[in-house]
């Protein structure tokens, strides 16, 4: 079998390589959204932490 | 009935965290590792189908996301349940996380039967059972994923959500069923047949291997989800705050 014997899929290329493409999109980005929405959580939260040390710090002097 | 006090420790945030943390390589790489066999011995090992030529070859894809589909959402209706009765924090958290994995894979098993569907029955869409239940089951996902991002008590959304997936799950036996019980274009199952499966078995042995790579890839993504997660709803907790404060930016 030839490359593109292959990439012909018998005939079938458009419908085998979009299905194919469509499962990289869709599982690729589900799968790569969370590192992201995981950064943006910790870099929320460590300026939220630092707020509270400098209120805290206000309150005492 | 109550559940063991090891139980509720075991499934502590924090301790969630630190596992997950530790299984997630080994998920990823088992995904990876049978994600290039399986689609290696999918195109180059399984031989063209007598009926339907190179196109079936779409099945490696569809069939496993349709179960996947199913799979997922039944996860998410039993954490949400077991979230429910004993009030396990971890518990609402997988359902709320497994929610658009679930409907990405509901999304991917609509797509690629119609991608499917089209050179081999001629059209891209039917109204019948099987195809109209599937996407039921989409418009279950979104709702659940709607109806919690819209009450703002984690507590509540948690509630209303399990309550929603609970009710929903009677679809998941409609669509199961739906081949047999109704007449349709779509056709019946092949693998899960009591007697031998109807399928030749260098085509089996890709369809399988493909079925457990999905899951490896649900068990890596949705622990990754769950991770970020909890560092959100944890964030008044002194371990959550000393994660934060050593992660390197």
């Amino acid at each position: 079998m030839s490359a593109s014997e292959f990439f012909n899929m018998g005939g079938y290329a458009v419908f085998v390589w979009s299905s194919y493409g469509t499962a990289l999109v869709l599982l690729g980005w589900t799968f790569i959204s969370p590192i992201f929405s995981k950064k943006s959580i910790i870099k929320e939260l460590k300026i939220k932490y630092r707020q509270q040390e400098r209120q805290q710090q206000e309150n005492t002097e | 009935m109550k559940l063991p006090a090891i139980v509720h420790k075991f499934s502590s945030p924090k301790n969630f965290y630190i596992m997950s943390g530790k299984m997630i390589p080994w998920f990823v790489w088992s995904f990876l590792l049978s994600l290039i066999f399986g689609l290696y011995y999918g195109f180059f090992v399984a031989p063209t189908d007598y009926q339907q030529g190179e196109s079936y070859r779409i099945m490696f894809i569809h069939v496993p996301a349709a179960w996947m589909s199913m799979f997922i959402y039944i996860v998410m209706a039993t954490s949400g349940a077991v979230g429910l009765i004993w009030r396990i924090k971890t518990a609402d958290l997988m359902a709320s996380v497994s929610a658009p994995i679930g409907a990405a894979f509901t999304l991917l098993a609509l797509i690629t039967g119609s991608l499917w569907g089209k050179p081999m029955w001629g059209t891209y869409w039917v109204w019948d059972a099987r195809l109209t239940s599937e996407l039921i089951l989409l418009f279950l996902y979104l709702g659940f994923i709607a109806l919690q991002a819209s009450i703002e008590d984690p507590r509540n959304a948690a509630r209303a959500g399990a309550v929603l997936a609970i009710v929903g799950i009677v679809n998941i036996p409609i669509i199961h069923y739906s081949v047999e019980w109704w007449s349709t274009l779509h056709q019946g199952a092949t693998v899960t047949k009591i007697d031998k499966p109807s399928i030749h078995i260098d085509m089996l042995i890709p369809l399988l291997v493909m079925a457990v790579s999905f899951k490896l890839y649900y068990a890596s993504s949705v622990l990754m989800r769950a991770r970020g997660e909890i560092l959100r709803r944890e964030q008044n907790t002194r371990w959550v705050k000393e994660i934060v404060e050593n992660e390197r930016q």
